[in-house]
């Protein structure tokens, strides 16, 4: 199947490209186009126009991944197209086929996956407090390493259960909950995915 | 133009809120990096205001990080999201209220996507089964925490200790409302006022007793762009984005900033303690920022909550310059207390952001 029809099998593909008219109103409300070498128009025109080389090389390239999907042009396109959407159906064409590992910005996939992905199956949370230190995250301030040092008196003071049984703030999910979550993972490709992504990493 | 013609024009920018029995969804970041938040919420919707509202133990993350940064398949949040309505179901509950804006837009676009493609529907309702056994329903009605809040706003301000009013200029106090792209971006008719007249915060402001400042990038992103935040060498893309938002809204000098998503509150909190690192920066008065909170924060301080019993030694911008203005009577001495009343230390201070202590800021 070509990279085109390929796409078109992806629901966010089908509601977030109608007609583009090329009005460039997208790239003018896109925060990513103010700060980075983006320009959501021309992935739309690219697509609306079929070329399978040139979707071969927005899958291969960095472009896809500057979008910050935050949907700002979902709100303005006056012809209803989503460009936000669309990027996500090449984002997840180009890690299905393999071909996020030709840029830069596609390879930082494993990133994401051992921080977002290994977190949520280990927590049940995508980010939790355990795992985030300020030498990864030093935008999070010596008041981060105050919390983090004190987490479970100061966590106690505000009502949370951290690491408790049962409900509230940062309590610790059941294993019969995370069972669950994990057997979705499984059931949904998430796990499959997770396992190409270290497998391409390691080769 | 008549009556009933203006009801039509004015109804997509309102929404259903279901007065009570609410199932909450937490968030991830707001209950890792705003603690007291949603504990203080639930004590508002609660006890203040007498709500019936489950916290269920079940719940786990919706995903939405994940899936905004294409860490898993579209299914796989699809099935997640159906997994915690079949939570609802079963704790006998029809309204869900997902505490994070970026939540409320996931909860949101599945439901669009089932209606509009009915067989990724049932193959959702095939995945659930085949993981957990489950089965779901719908819910009958789906609004961000934040509506409950907006929704209540004037019962809030009957009981109000504290009013958004200068204390000393008898003046309103001017806030910075940010609503967070996916509260009205993604589905303008979900959010309160639309994408055109979004009033969620604006209308807690002004029913508190607050000013709304309008600047020029009001409703430019903060930037989290998930994967642009996550990964340490794009974090300049954030980072960019709330400064061009700071500085866009420094000369109109705001109190205070307000914020509906907690993703959106730590950077507006974080950021411009980076950016006074880096450059020196600072837009707050005496060298200190300005003060970010959460709804929860800002309904809990008009509700006469005690600030540090809410988390809000949490932020790295000091929230004192605010509760002066508004005439809160706080014991500045409880800050740094642990659960027993132990003293904690108190975190190092930044190089240059200064840091309220003691009455002064250093
Ligand atoms: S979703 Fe992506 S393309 Fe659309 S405005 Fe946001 S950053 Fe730009
Ligand atoms: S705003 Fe819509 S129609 Fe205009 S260029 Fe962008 S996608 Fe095309």
């Amino acid at each position: 199947m070509n990279l085109k029809d390929q796409l078109k099998n992806d629901v966010r593909f089908v509601e977030g490209l109608k007609a583009c008219i090329n009005c460039g109103i997208c790239t003018a409300v896109c925060p990513a186009a103010q700060f980075y070498d983006y320009d959501p128009r021309r992935i739309i025109t690219t697509v609306q126009k079929g070329n399978e080389d040139e979707i071969r090389a927005l899958l291969t390239g960095d472009t896809i991944w500057y979008c910050g999907e935050c949907l700002s042009c979902k709100t303005r396109c006056p012809r209803d197209n989503t460009p936000g959407y669309v990027v996500q159906a090449l984002r997840n064409l180009s890690i299905q086929s393999g071909l996020y590992t030709q840029s830069e910005r596609g390879r930082q996939q494993i990133k994401v996956k051992r921080q977002v992905g290994d977190r949520m199956l280990a927590y049940g949370y995508c980010v939790y407090i355990d795992e985030i230190d300020t030498k990864e995250h030093p935008e999070q301030g010596p008041v981060w390493d105050w919390y983090r040092k004190n987490a479970q008196s100061i966590l106690t003071r505000l009502g949370a259960n951290y690491h408790g049984e049962g409900a509230g703030t940062l309590r610790r999910i059941s294993d019969a909950d995370m069972e669950e979550l994990r057997n979705i993972f499984k059931e949904t490709g998430a796990i499959k995915r997770f396992e190409h992504i270290e497998k391409a990493c390691h080769e | 133009m008549n009556e009933d013609g203006k009801k039509k024009v004015w109804c997509d920018y309102q929404k259903e809120i279901a007065p009570d029995h609410y199932y909450y969804a937490r968030s991830c970041i707001r209950q890792n990096f705003f603690p007291g938040s949603e504990e203080t919420f639930l004590k508002i919707v609660g006890e203040v205001l007498g709500k019936d509202i489950y916290d269920d133990p079940h719940q786990t993350t919706c995903t939405g990080i994940a899936y905004h940064s294409a860490a898993i398949p579209m299914e796989t949040t699809m099935t997640v999201v159906a997994r915690q309505f079949s939570l609802m179901n079963e704790a006998g509950y029809k309204n869900f209220i997902p505490s994070c804006v970026t939540s409320f837009g996931i909860y949101t676009e599945m439901m669009e996507v089932w209606e509009h493609f009915p067989e990724t529907l049932e193959k959702t309702r095939e995945q659930l089964r085949n993981a957990t056994g489950r089965t779901f329903r719908l819910p009958e009605n789906l609004v961000h925490t934040s509506d409950i809040i907006y929704h209540f706003k004037n019962e809030i301000a009957a009981k109000a200790m504290y009013r958004l009013v200068n204390k000393r200029t008898g003046k309103p106090l001017r806030g910075v409302e940010h609503i967070g792209c996916h509260y009205a971006k993604i589905f303008p008719v979900k959010g309160l006022g639309g994408a055109e007249f979004p009033c969620v915060l604006s209308g807690m402001i002004e029913a508190w007793g607050g000013e709304v400042i309008d600047y020029p990038e009001r409703r430019h992103c903060c930037g989290f762009g998930f994967r642009n935040y996550v990964i340490k060498e794009n974090r300049g893309y954030p980072l960019s984005n709330t400064k061009r938002k700071f500085d866009s809204m420094e000369p109109y000098q705001p109190d205070f900033v307000v914020t509906n998503c907690p993703g959106c509150t730590f950077f507006m909190d974080r950021w411009q303690y980076v950016i006074a690192e880096m450059e020196g920066k600072t837009y707050g008065a005496n060298g200190m920022g300005i003060p970010v909170l959460t709804y929860e924060e800002l309904a809990g301080l008009v509700l006469g909550f005690d600030p540090w019993s809410m988390g809000m030694q949490l932020h790295q911008v000091s929230v004192e310059p605010l509760l002066e203005k508004m005439g809160i009577l706080y014991d500045q001495t409880k800050k740094y207390l642990g659960a027993n009343g132990e003293a904690l230390g108190r975190p190092e201070l930044p190089e240059r952001l200064k840091v309220y202590e003691n009455d002064h800021p250093c």
